[in-house]
């Protein structure tokens, strides 16, 4: 959610249960600005919190002026003090995928592999490195998951320059309600994997400025989005039950929306049981 | 000389020279064509579209004037957008009413419904609110909710504000003692809102009576089949054999499991909706599967095992095991009521009642949160039979036994004896035994402590959330204590959910010596047994020969 937004957003998104105390709301107003003009983001968004077994990461996003370019990330232990992330890299993924449980609340902390197939062990003992993770690097991955799988925005609110470059939509004055409840009406907002698949006759329909990115209607498993209006109607809320704890919120004909992430950073693998 | 311009429409070359462009231009034009020029220009701007009825000079005249009006930053990157929004609100006004009013009604009921709560019920004069300003079994949830906003756990003000009204008419409505927000649940359509409340004693006889005359009715079918059993017991096929395991009881209202009534409801404003009392097979059968709730408690929930009941019954199931396993107090806070008799006597089900204590002393924040020693469970926990209070299911009343002893009998005569296991009496940690007791998962504490703010600790309150059911809080300040929980309603396990696997197959008939089942003999077997059998034939006939012959031999002899 975009930082100069944080206490309204907050309240729009509260319907789980999880937000922010109102100590850390304030030093967030103040921290986010500073963090904007330390590292010259053009945008900051608050991304939310990872709830450790002994601490909590609090995390936040910068974007630059192409707001589809990787995102720098920062993570806080108290919402005061940031750091900078590294850059999330496949191997990153593909090793923190591995690793189960809850995250610890120490960056420092080191994961031991438990469990690992005879080549990873042949491979980790050729380059002489010990198969270890730092919670650091599971952080990154994480929120790259979280990002690349449920990171969503409603349709039109980003349009695609010819130069490449994404940019807010200044004309985009919120979706209606009916078109608010239908999952179509929002994006990944990240690099699209099923545009190309599309028929011919359905890239037809579609605007090259709006439409660049994939929709949710076709999320595997079908129905790991609950779409939800709250406040009397007032306010559409997308919760994911892939990532439990992922809530996007957006209030029809208007230009408010965001999402927020507030859980443990596991990912719900027994989806296809629950629903 | 002069231009070939302008031209008329009819001509070749209409379109083709602008006037200003056209080849002939280094000629001074004359005023009175250029005048002609612009008037064509204009009628050719001014011509409707013959299919939207537009045309291109009101437009442009309504795209500046709104530009004018409105000067936006940087319009010649919007310009597009701006003349599409312009287009489209031409095609809007007509459809305009019937689009508000479809669009408009669900949010306009929802806030009609809203506004009811603030309304003050009819009949409410001033004599109640003396009564109102006494004890009242409404929780301030206000309160409450202000300390757990301290360490960021909540519902947006407005949300606990409705539901504080909504618990308010839930108490004008029904005989409550005691009402407590218990918490909210999340499902995928809907959500749940949840309050435990107690009834006044007395209350609650209604349902107990319902329940009594079913279990009679189906004495009454039983007595019956048994009779056709024997007028058929010959003719019928063999009948199973199976029988099914004894159903362990559900507790009494007001007792373990079933101690407090749950309520509940979609989102404040809507009705309050009873759940019903919870039986140990639910509780039995909801450990082993993982469901979203859909938010409508007629739900079927399809599941393996087979779930006995709908959504409501595994909605109250799951709040039985999260209250259960995550409703904590101050140690000191509750204490057990001093009692003459023996704690023996009592069969080993331990103190199921407490009571509070006058002379609590609460501890400082720090401490709290240091050690888990100084929280304690005051719910019974349940054990793993689905009770709190372990019931053996084979003990029956007098009536039951002398039925099963005609069972017996028939039992034995089919040839089957099988004798029931002799079940080990469970025990539970007993009431108000310390949070630092639980254990954990793997290597997960059960708990995790924090005090809501390093920097002001003179006024930070002492914060409890549970690992084992993601979602359950607990606050503690001075004299001060609250649960609740916010989540999905399930269990935390780091292992990924197995599904039960299925029953082995059943086998078909008894394996004696009067059916056994063998395998078919192959060909070589049966060529071979053939062989074997014309080999014993032949010594046979042999054989009679050889007696014949030695019959003849021996009368020879004679």
């Amino acid at each position: 959610m975009e930082a100069t937004s944080l206490p309204a957003a907050l309240e729009l998104a509260a319907g789980g249960g999880a937000g922010l105390s109102p100590e850390k709301r304030a030093v967030l107003g103040a921290s986010l600005l500073l963090l904007q003009r330390d590292y010259r983001f053009e945008r900051v968004w608050f991304w939310g919190c990872i709830q450790g077994v002994r601490g909590a990461y609090y995390i936040a996003e910068g974007l630059g002026p192409d707001r589809a370019a990787p995102r720098s990330r920062l993570y806080s232990l108290n919402c005061v003090e940031w750091s900078l992330l590294p850059p999330a890299t496949k191997e990153m993924v593909e090793q923190a995928e591995q690793l189960k449980g809850r995250f610890q609340g120490d960056p420092s902390f080191v994961y031991e592999y438990t469990e690992r197939s005879a080549e990873d062990a042949e491979r980790l003992f050729e380059d002489g490195k010990e198969p270890v993770i730092k919670e650091e690097i599971r952080l990154v991955a994480t929120i790259e998951q979280i990002d690349r799988a449920v990171g969503i925005i409603p349709r039109g609110a980003f349009v695609k320059t010819p130069l490449g470059s994404v940019h807010e939509n200044r004309n985009f004055e919120g979706l209606s309600l009916t078109e608010a409840k239908k999952l179509s009406s929002y994006f990944h907002f990240t690099e699209p994997v099923n545009l190309k698949n599309k028929t011919l006759l359905e890239k037809a329909d579609l605007d090259p400025s709006t439409d660049f990115l994939d929709s949710l209607e076709h999320d595997i498993p079908k129905g790991s989005w609950t779409v939800q209006l709250e406040k009397g109607g007032t306010v559409v809320v997308l919760r994911s039950l892939l990532w439990l704890g992922l809530t996007f919120y957006h209030v029809p004909m208007t230009k408010q929306y965001g999402y927020v992430y507030f859980g443990t950073g596991e990912k719900n693998l027994d989806l296809p049981f629950m629903l | 000389e002069r231009g070939h311009g302008p031209y008329q429409p009819h001509e070749p070359g209409y379109g083709l020279y602008q006037p200003g462009f056209s080849p002939y231009d280094d000629q001074i034009p004359d005023p009175k064509s250029r005048m002609l020029a612009i008037q064509n220009a204009k009628a050719y701007l001014l011509k409707s579209s013959t299919t939207s009825g537009l045309n291109l000079y009101d437009h442009l005249a309504n795209m500046l004037t709104k530009i004018l009006d409105e000067r936006p930053a940087n319009v010649v990157d919007i310009i597009e957008n701006i003349s599409k929004d312009v287009k489209w609100a031409q095609f809007q006004k007509k459809m305009d009413t019937l689009r508000d009013e479809h669009e408009s009604l669900p949010t306009f009921e929802a806030a009609e419904k809203c506004k009811a709560l603030f309304l003050k019920a009819n009949g409410e004069g001033d004599e109640d609110l003396e009564e109102e300003l006494g004890e009242t079994p409404l929780p301030n949830v206000m309160e409450t909710a202000f300390y757990f906003e301290q360490a960021g756990i909540g519902l947006s003000k407005d949300e606990s504000y409705h539901i504080f009204l909504a618990l308010k008419k839930l108490i004008s409505v029904q005989p409550i003692q005691s009402c407590r927000f218990w918490g909210k649940i999340l499902g995928l359509e809907m959500n749940y809102i949840i309050a435990e409340v107690q009834y006044h004693e007395g209350e609650e006889e209604e349902e107990a009576e319902e329940e009594e005359v079913t279990e009679e009715g189906e004495k009454g079918n039983g007595e019956v089949e048994d009779k056709d059993e024997e007028k058929e017991k010959e003719d019928e096929p063999p009948k199973s054999t199976y029988k099914p395991p004894p159903v362990i009881p559900k507790e009494e209202n007001g007792t373990g499991a079933n101690k407090y009534v749950y309520f509940v409801c979609n989102e404040p404003g809507k009705p309050w909706v009873k759940l019903p009392p919870v039986t140990p097979a639910q509780i039995v059968c909801a450990r082993k599967i993982k469901k979203f709730f859909t938010g409508r408690l007629d739900a079927p929930v399809v599941s393996f095992p087979p779930f006995p009941g709908n959504e409501a019954n595994y909605l109250r199931a799951q709040i039985a095991r999260i209250s259960a396993g995550t409703q904590i107090s101050p140690t000191g806070f509750y204490q057990f009521a001093e009692e003459e008799g023996d704690e023996e006597e009592e069969g080993g089900g331990g103190r199921d009642t407490y009571e509070e204590n006058p002379d609590f002393q609460p501890l400082s924040v720090a401490e709290m949160v240091d050690s888990l020693s100084t929280w304690v469970h005051h719910t019974q926990s349940i054990l793993k039979q689905g009770r709190c209070v372990w019931l053996n299911p084979l003990q029956k009343s007098e009536e039951e036994e002398d039925e099963e002893e005609e069972e017996e009998e028939e039992k034995e005569e089919e040839g089957n004896a099988e004798e029931p296991d002799e079940l080990q009496q469970e025990i539970g940690p007993p009431l108000l035994t310390p949070l630092s007791e639980d254990e954990g998962i793997q290597n997960l504490p059960a708990w995790t402590a924090q005090p809501s703010t390093n920097l002001i600790p003179q006024y930070a309150v002492a914060i409890l959330q549970s690992n084992r059911w993601p979602g359950a809080y607990a606050f503690a300040s001075g004299k001060k204590f609250e649960n609740i929980y916010f989540g999905w309603g399930h269990k935390y396990s780091p292992e990924s959910h197995t599904p039960a696997l299925p029953p082995p197959v059943q086998v078909e008939y008894p394996s004696g010596p009067e059916i056994t089942e063998t395998r078919d003999p192959t060909l070589e077997e049966e060529l071979a047994f053939k062989a074997a059998k014309e080999e014993a034939l032949a010594a046979a006939e042999e054989e009679e020969d050889d007696e014949d012959v030695e019959d003849d031999e021996e009368e020879e002899d004679d």
